[in-house]
């Protein structure tokens, strides 16, 4: 903040301050020309006043209250850019990125000033960042059967990812279903960790430009067929005709690849829907599918207790 | 010259009834809706599968409709009658005072079919978009006109307490809602804030909490400073407090806005100031109370006989508990527990069930039976029966949600010991939630069953009256001061 404005804030609320004494102080005094307890003299529809003093347990209340403000915004930022005797503020004020709020963090631990919520990361940090290190020292695989560390992991996973995986982590549309054996990326403990820690964009391109919407429908057709529905047999040898650019991704026999996260449309599971009228739509449209990144949200640790939890999902 | 003619001047009653009767329209519509969504919170099914219905287009309806169309009217209708009797004189302009009450509720309808359409600026208390907003300015700027060139124009030499607070809460109302309205149009219906960021969410919030100070507090303080006198026939306690704590209230207001963004992206120096300037405000706030109810001092046998007294002065208990409540809420340390949980929702329901809802339906006891030509209403036995309605659905209300909030801001902050992880998921917190909110519907549904004994009481008594045609003799205004 430029310090006109820094000014402008403190001039502005000490001067308000002090008219606000200045009003109290007046009203201390009988300036009414009227003895204490009279009737003023003037009367509005019937309705008179009395000359009373103000009560004094509740003038006393209001200095105490004025008195203790001025001390706290001596202590406290709140006159512009006086940052308060004691040095607090909440948290990093004017950071744009994690690498300047990390900069910063470390500018105030070293100058000695209280950030209150770094402060209160460092304090939990020390204090429970032992616990997950040593989890994190064994394989997902062996921790996925340690019922503490299932808890915590459980107690993360509501946290933070049920908002989209849902509380029993059976998904819904556009949000896979983590308890089944149907992975996008692949159920491998590392596949999982790798998940987790750096995040996913699943691109289902939109074919809208390439196909007219009876192909769009052919294509649909013979897709539902490779899971073994019933479509006509028509309508699915048409589209097989054009599933080579479909291929490409989901391979030659549609049993797709874990690499690119690109679904097997064989197993009849459906991300975005089992109906003709989804598929379509997937085709005409495309799919965005965003898994974020968890590393610099949660830590590493953290990410290896959820990971074992989540792979203890499907592999009881 | 001691022959002067007194003049004959006849009071415009006409647009107060008509204030009145919608007053208490807008209340059982308003205070209907808030049971409706209250309701929805336990069986979500009720917006059957509606989008005009569901919760997050009934909610805006259902604020500004308790707030914009019940409150305001009543506070449009208590201004003008009270201005025109302590100041001795009739409206400014007869046809003004009538845009004001036709532009108003075209305004409240608008709103009844543009939010459950889901047109919605997404601020909150200022949810209604731009075409609206500019038909609330012109509305109130004829208000503005109405009310001060009545004061200008007045027969007495003091301008009466009430009618300070009334002036300030139209003048503040004006620049708030200018202010926060300002947006850029894109469409008839859709249009964006000029401001960005933490500086909109200032911006908002500036409004946001003095549309409660001003129109909430400072509006019904204008009510309180008349209709508690006149109904309890006592003086006014203290002149001199009344000027300490008016210009306290309408002062430290402005600067109370930021704590609603305690902990958020909003500077650390600007909360400090909005907690300062709050706490401080629990003591000219407390001055309103005080004044009142110890207007009642040799009078307080009355609270036995006459439920009109006692819905006035347990408006005022409501008002000194909601008022301690709050600067207290404004507390960072408190805030951090309070903050999104239902508690706020307990303390803004403390405050507009128990202190705008109980002066108002209290002053409009007193007001209709002298604009329909009574003495009093058709039945005080059903006035005394609205009391205990509506006081035990604001008790059941707001001791049901100080538990639910307390009880979310504590499960929210549970940390297991072990290992530093919350103890509880969000949705496990509304789960706990619901027995609350099945006592809060109830609550909802003794404060709708009195508005509507209300509602038939005032109905009766119009009935049987007609309306009422009252003038008065005038003097010069030189005349008056002289003699004064």
């Amino acid at each position: 903040m430029s310090s006109f404005w820094s000014a402008w804030i403190i001039v502005l609320t000490l001067a308000f301050l002090v008219g606000i004494i200045w009003v109290l102080r007046w009203n201390m005094s009988n300036y009414t020309g009227i003895k204490e307890g009279e009737l003023m003299d003037h009367e509005f529809d019937g309705i008179v006043e009395i000359n009373n003093p103000l009560p004094r347990w509740w003038m006393i209340l209001y200095w105490v209250t004025i008195v203790w403000g001025f001390a706290y915004l001596a202590l406290y930022p709140g006159l512009g850019n006086f940052a308060g005797l004691l040095g607090w503020s909440s948290s990093n004020q004017d950071v744009r990125s994690i690498e300047e709020s990390r900069a910063a963090t470390e500018a105030h631990r070293e100058a000695g000033l209280i950030v209150e919520y770094d402060r209160a990361m460092d304090a939990a940090d020390e204090r429970f960042g032992p616990i997950f290190e040593a989890y994190a020292q064994q394989p997902i695989e062996e921790l996925a059967k340690d019922p503490e560390a299932n808890e915590i992991g459980q107690r993360l996973f509501l946290q933070n990812c049920a908002q989209c995986h849902g509380s029993n982590a059976m998904g819904g549309k556009g949000f896979p279903n983590l308890t089944d054996d149907n992975w996008l990326y692949g159920g491998s403990a590392d596949a999982i960790k790798t998940t987790l820690l750096q995040g996913r964009q699943g691109q289902m391109p939109s074919f809208k430009a390439q196909f007219d919407e009876q192909q769009i429908t052919e294509l649909a057709t013979y897709v539902l067929s490779l899971s073994g529905r019933k479509v006509d047999p028509e309508l699915a040898a048409a589209g097989k005709a054009n599933f080579a650019v479909c291929s490409a991704c989901h391979g030659q026999d549609g049993k797709g690849n874990q690499q690119l996260g690109a679904p097997n449309l064989t197993d009849n599971v459906w991300l975005y829907g089992a109906s003709q009228a989804a598929i379509e739509e997937t085709l005409m449209n495309g799919r965005n599918g965003v898994m974020p990144a968890w590393k610099d949200i949660l830590g590493e640790d953290k990410v290896h207790v959820i990971s074992a939890y989540v792979y203890g999902l499907s592999n009881d | 010259m001691s022959q002067t003619n007194p003049q004959q001047i006849e009071y415009n009653l006409k647009v107060v009834r008509q204030f009145t009767v919608m007053t208490v329209v807008w209340g059982i519509i308003g205070m209907t809706l808030g049971v409706w969504i209250a309701a929805q919170l336990i069986w979500p099914e009720l917006n059957f599968d509606t989008p005009w219905l569901t919760y997050s287009r009934l909610r805006p309806l259902h604020t500004n409709a308790v707030i914009f169309a019940f409150g305001t009217s009543a506070l449009m209708g208590t201004s003008f009658y009270i201005v025109q009797k302590t100041c001795r004189t009739n409206l400014f302009s007869d046809k003004l005072a009538s845009f004001v009450f036709w532009s108003w509720q075209a305004v409240i309808v608008l709103a009844v079919i543009s939010l459950p359409l889901g047109l919605n600026s997404s601020k909150e208390y200022a949810e209604l978009e731009w075409p609206i907003d500019i038909l609330i300015a012109l509305s109130w700027v004829a208000y503005i006109i109405v009310f001060f060139g009545t004061l200008v124009k007045r027969k007495t030499s003091h301008i009466y307490v009430a009618n300070w607070f009334y002036g300030g809460f139209i003048i503040t109302v004006a620049v708030l809602h200018i202010v926060n309205s300002m947006v850029v149009p894109v469409s008839f219906t859709k249009s964006y804030s000029v401001y960005a960021g933490a500086v909109d969410a200032m911006v908002q919030w500036w409004y946001g909490h003095n549309a409660v100070g001003f129109l909430l507090t400072a509006g019904f303080l204008g009510m309180m400073y008349y209709f508690v006198p006149k109904q309890a026939e006592r003086p006014v306690y203290s002149y001199r407090l009344s000027v300490v704590h008016f210009w306290g209230l309408i002062s430290l207001y402005i600067w109370a806005g930021p704590h609603h963004l305690h902990y958020t992206a909003l500077p650390d120096w600007t909360q400090s100031l909005g907690m300062v300037m709050s706490v401080i405000l629990f003591v000219p706030s407390w001055g309103g109370m005080i004044n009142g109810i110890m207007t009642l001092s040799g009078a307080w046998h009355k609270l036995k006989t006459d439920p009109i007294l006692r819905f006035l002065i347990v408006s005022l208990s409501f008002y000194g508990m909601s008022t301690f409540e709050g600067p207290m809420m404004a507390i960072k340390s408190v805030n951090a527990l309070s903050h999104y949980t239902d508690w706020t929702i307990g303390h803004v329901h403390s405050g507009a069930l128990g202190w705008v809802a109980m002066i108002t339906i209290g002053s409009m006891y007193y007001l209709i039976p002298r604009l329909w030509g009574q003495t009093q209403m058709h039945s005080i036995r059903w006035i005394n029966t609205h009391f205990w309605l509506h006081t035990i659905g604001v008790v059941l209300y707001i001791v049901a949600l100080w538990i639910s909030g307390v009880m979310q801001g504590l499960m929210w902050r549970a940390v297991n010991a072990e290992d530093g992880t919350l103890t509880y998921s969000f949705v496990e917190s509304v789960e706990a939630s619901y027995p609350f909110w099945f006592i809060r519907f109830v609550g909802g549904l003794f404060i709708v069953a009195g508005m509507l004994l209300m509602a038939w009481n005032s109905y009766r008594t119009i009935k049987a009256g007609k309306p009422t045609r009252e003038t008065i003799d005038v003097a010069p205004r030189e005349a008056t001061t002289q003699s004064a």
